[in-house]
């Protein structure tokens, strides 16, 4: 296949950027998409050009590292699957793409197609976690049995890897289906019930001291997620913030 | 320096205990006034820097990525092994530490291995109490699975992403301790060296990967958890960042590196598809409790598939070659890892590759799924004998326990595997060997610790699936935390630890010296262009099998590469920013040097033993006829190499093995 890309260079964090063309021919369809650009930088390097800046690392789908807006899309065209999953037979020969940054007010620009996301990190500082030692003077785990449906949906929450494509969709730049995925793993979980009022009430707190926007329900952010968190997260989260709302 | 692991006496079921009762403490006023510095925050890393904070230590933790939860421990999938015996298999501390000795054919130090038997009942515990969602039973309580090279069912997962939960468990405990203040994390950031002052660790050289700013940081105690090197293999299941070089700068200031030639060549992952790929992708040997592995019996049905005249659903069930259950009939497709690579290599040099490119077998789920099926008929009263019915419930089960992997197959080989058979291939995924550490996961240099995959101690020649997540949090969460106190306690009235020394000075001037070359070498090819050169020597001569030859001839050639890679490497940009390539660059120097080392380590162990087989040493005749050949006699020992300039130079020192509690016996599967 031979592409044109349409890619946002952006030198730091105060430049201004811009969309720079560039020519790609011979791409095979079984590369994924981190993989073709690869090939560009490669190419990019050995014309004494400066290779693209882009977020990657495990290549497997699960770190959560890997980003891109391509075609106005979160991770691309294909569904339940982040960059470094998609693959090029989703595209076809003489295609354009833009591949750009997640663009949000709380996730500002290093370079080119990286972004800082360590507000979702400040997030998980305030309340993200069950307060344990880790001394390993605990229960034994049996102790605390957990009915299935619940440790199952618990188990669905947790599997957000916190890309960030949630954020990167939403008009609002919201980041209620990231942060109401881990307050519902541990609202599900008896082991998690203990600390939920302060849990929800910091966590929510941070996320707005962050920039994020709020939401309105439209569900972009369930649509783009590569692991495919529902809505009832958000929903869930909302009504443990009422209950704590009205304790405190 | 004689090598001393420093394993306390007494019965290897006391070791621990004892230990732990005659150590020194620190007392927690103390604690306060010593800092530690953890690098990287996978399991190992992230329960470490986690526990030390807990118990009043000022933690320093550094990682590479944009946060401490994408360390590459996320990506394990299959499940974490602990001696529970919830399933009264008969399943006991003494037999995970059997399975583990025996399963790293017999390469690994017992005592370490007992303490990790030991606490591994309490990591499940532990990360249940902290909201690990780990897979339950109908009743409510934890289920488990079988892994490879054992009799009983003891791991512990959650689906097929267990690693990512585990993780995200550990990166809760350090976000409670970042939040308090007591653990400062440094996310972007990249160790380029260790710091001895008075021949004790006592901080690192860091680059900034978004600055580019050289930092200095000190400490009372450094603690590396930096991971597995087998990205030297440039094709590995690793991420694309994980590296070397923290462990390596810790060699060349004085940390023994052992056993680098045991490397886990994982049987189960993506076959190769093209040049352009970039890394592999592993499924999880779980898949093996219900995959049968198979190729075609007959070389015309072989060439029938990779013409396409022909799919595999085709081939009856008599003229298929169930070459593990054929060949191990007692742990059938279940043998450990090294074993079941080392058959899929047999059967595809032999030419019986299902794919183009002759390198991949089948792992096919069509009898699980009958199975599942008739199962699930039979409990909800449906036909047992509606075949379509069946393979739509069976198709169910399977999807609950390897839904994400399944999925995960078909977006990259865009094949349906509940319909047609996967294809697979091995692919290196861990490397055994590493930091040598003693009982108390110390270095060869005083106050430098090393955790998780980044040493050698566990494992022995061959790890056994489902223990590289126990060891990194039984490292981290119960073990480092005791031993480092004990070395800690000398230091209460040490202070802090001033980076405006001499030491600090001169290994911030050869980082610098180091980033200077690069960012003004003119050279003409890329970074990436020597990684991929040193990765198919590593394959071809240093892989799955090796022989003198061709170990003799990757060393000259790795040493090659490296001269022309320091005179011909061409790194674009500047360091003042987020310069991808620069990073690179001082990696895959790392690496070139590695690489020898590991060839010569292989070279030097002339018996085959676990993921380390030398074709001069095999079983002749007999039931084990053609099998690997271990030497005990002249072997047995741990192999931990002394830097000394050049690879070439580096000087072997010994650790003899001893087993006192287990039997030294040929490792049968059949």
């Amino acid at each position: 296949m031979n592409l044109t890309l349409k890619i946002w260079r952006q030198k730091n964090a105060s430049d201004k950027g811009k969309l720079v063309d560039y020519k790609i021919s011979d791409v095979s369809p079984d590369m994924s998409f981190l993989e073709m650009l690869d090939v560009l930088n490669e190419q990019l390097i050995n014309t004494g050009d400066e290779p693209v800046a882009f977020d990657h690392d495990c290549r497997e789908g699960i770190c959560g590292m890997c980003s891109l807006y391509i075609n106005g899309e979160a991770h691309g065209p294909d569904r339940g699957v982040t960059t470094c999953q998609l693959h090029m037979r989703m595209f076809k020969d003489g295609d354009t793409i833009f591949i750009e940054p997640f663009r949000a007010k709380a996730f500002p620009v290093i370079k080119d197609l990286v972004v800082d996301r360590s507000s979702f990190d400040r997030i998980q500082h305030a309340g993200g976690f069950i307060s344990v030692n880790t001394s390993g003077n605990t229960i034994d785990a049996n102790a605390i049995p957990v009915n299935k449906a619940d440790a199952d949906e618990a188990f669905e929450a947790a599997t957000c890897i916190g890309c960030g494509a949630c954020v990167a969709t939403c008009k609002n730049s919201s980041a209620m289906l990231f942060v109401g995925a881990k307050v519902s793993q541990f609202a599900l979980l008896p082991q998690g019930k203990v600390e939920a009022t302060d849990r929800v009430l910091n966590m929510v707190k941070q996320m707005d001291e962050e920039g994020f926007g709020n939401c309105t329900n439209t569900g972009a952010c369930e649509v783009e997620c590569p692991k495919g968190i529902s809505l009832e997260n958000i929903a869930r989260m909302n009504r443990e913030y009422l209950k704590a709302s009205l304790k405190g | 320096m004689a090598l001393d692991s420093k394993t306390p006496k007494g019965p290897i079921a006391d070791k621990w205990t004892n230990y732990k009762n005659k150590i020194d403490l620190v007392n927690p006023a103390n604690k306060r006034n010593i800092d530690v510095i953890v690098v990287g925050t996978g399991l190992a890393g992230g329960s470490a820097a986690a526990t030390l904070a807990e118990l009043g230590y000022n933690v320093k933790a550094f990682c590479f990525q944009d946060s401490p939860r994408r360390a590459h421990s996320i990506a394990a999938q299959g499940g974490i092994n602990a001696a529970k015996n919830y399933q009264g298999d008969g399943d006991s501390t003494y037999r995970l530490f059997y399975d583990t000795v025996k399963g790293g054919d017999y390469r690994s130090r017992e005592a370490n291995v007992y303490r990790l038997a030991e606490v591994s009942a309490n990591i499940i515990d532990q990360c249940v109490a902290q909201g690990v969602p780990f897979a339950r039973e109908y009743g409510g309580l934890l289920d488990n699975r079988s892994f490879g090279g054992v009799l009983v069912s003891r791991t512990f997962y959650a689906a097929g992403q267990t690693g990512q939960q585990l993780l995200l468990g550990a990166y809760s405990a350090m976000n409670r301790q970042i939040g308090r203040g007591k653990i400062k994390m440094y996310n972007r950031h990249e160790m380029l060296d260790v710091v001895k002052v008075d021949g004790k660790a006592r901080g690192i050289i860091t680059r900034n990967l978004i600055t580019g700013e050289i930092e200095r940081h000190s400490a009372h105690a450094v603690v590396l958890g930096t991971g597995g090197y087998g990205n030297v293999f440039f094709l590995s299941t690793n991420a694309m960042g994980s590296n070397v070089t923290a462990a390596w700068k810790a060699h060349k200031r004085g940390a023994y590196f052992a056993n680098p030639c045991y490397t886990q060549i994982h049987p189960t992952c993506i076959p190769v598809s093209g040049d352009h790929q970039s890394k592999l992708t592993l499924m999880s040997e779980s898949l093996r409790n219900d995959g049968r592995i198979w190729v075609p019996k007959n070389m015309k049905d072989v060439e029938a598939i990779r013409n396409k005249t022909l799919k595999p659903t085709q081939i009856a069930e008599e003229d298929r070659d169930y070459y593990l259950e054929r060949r191990y009939p007692a742990f059938g497709n279940l043998v450990p890892r090294d074993v079941a690579s080392r058959a899929a290599k047999e059967r595809c040099d032999a030419g019986y590759g299902v794919n183009a490119t002759g390198e991949a077998v089948y792992l096919d789920f069509a009898s699980a799924i009958e199975r599942y099926g008739k199962e699930q008929a039979h409990i909800k009263g449906l036909n047992e004998n509606d075949a379509v019915l069946v393979k739509k419930l069976g198709q169910e089960v399977v999807k609950n326990k390897y839904g994400n992997l399944f999925q995960m197959y078909e977006k990259i080989v865009d094949e349906n595997p509940y319909e047609t058979p996967m294809m697979i291939y091995p692919a290196v995924h861990y490397t055994m060997g590493g930091v040598w550490v003693d009982y108390n996961l110390m270095t060869t240099v005083p106050g430098l610790y090393c955790i998780g995959e980044a040493n050698f101690s566990d494992h022995g020649a061959n790890r056994l699936g489902a223990s590289a997540l126990m060891q990194g949090l039984a490292d981290g969460y119960f073990v480092l935390p005791y031993t480092i106190g004990d070395y800690l306690s000398d230091d209460i009235r040490t202070g802090a630890i001033s980076t405006e020394t001499k030491e600090f000075e001169e290994a911030e001037k050869e980082v610098r010296a180091k980033i200077d070359f690069f960012i003004n070498n003119e050279g003409s090819h890329s970074v990436d262009y020597f990684h991929k050169k040193l990765g198919k020597i590593m394959w071809n001569k240093v892989g799955m099998s090796r022989n003198v030859k061709g170990l003799t001839e990757a060393i000259q050639e790795i040493k090659a590469l490296r001269e022309q890679f320091w005179k011909e490497v061409k790194v674009p940009g500047v360091n003042d920013e987020l310069n991808e390539e620069l990073a690179k660059a001082g990696r895959v120097a790392d690496f070139l040097e590695l690489g020898e080392l590991f060839a010569k380590d292989a070279l030097n162990r002339e018996e085959s033993c676990g993921g380390h087989f030398r074709e001069d040493s095999v079983e002749l005749d007999g039931e084990q006829k053609g099998e690997a050949l271990r030497n005990d006699e002249d072997f047995a020992y741990v192999a931990a190499w002394e830097y000394k300039g050049e690879p070439s130079d580096a000087i072997l020192h010994k650790e003899n093995l001893e087993f006192n509690d287990i039997e030294l016996k040929q490792r049968s599967y059949k």
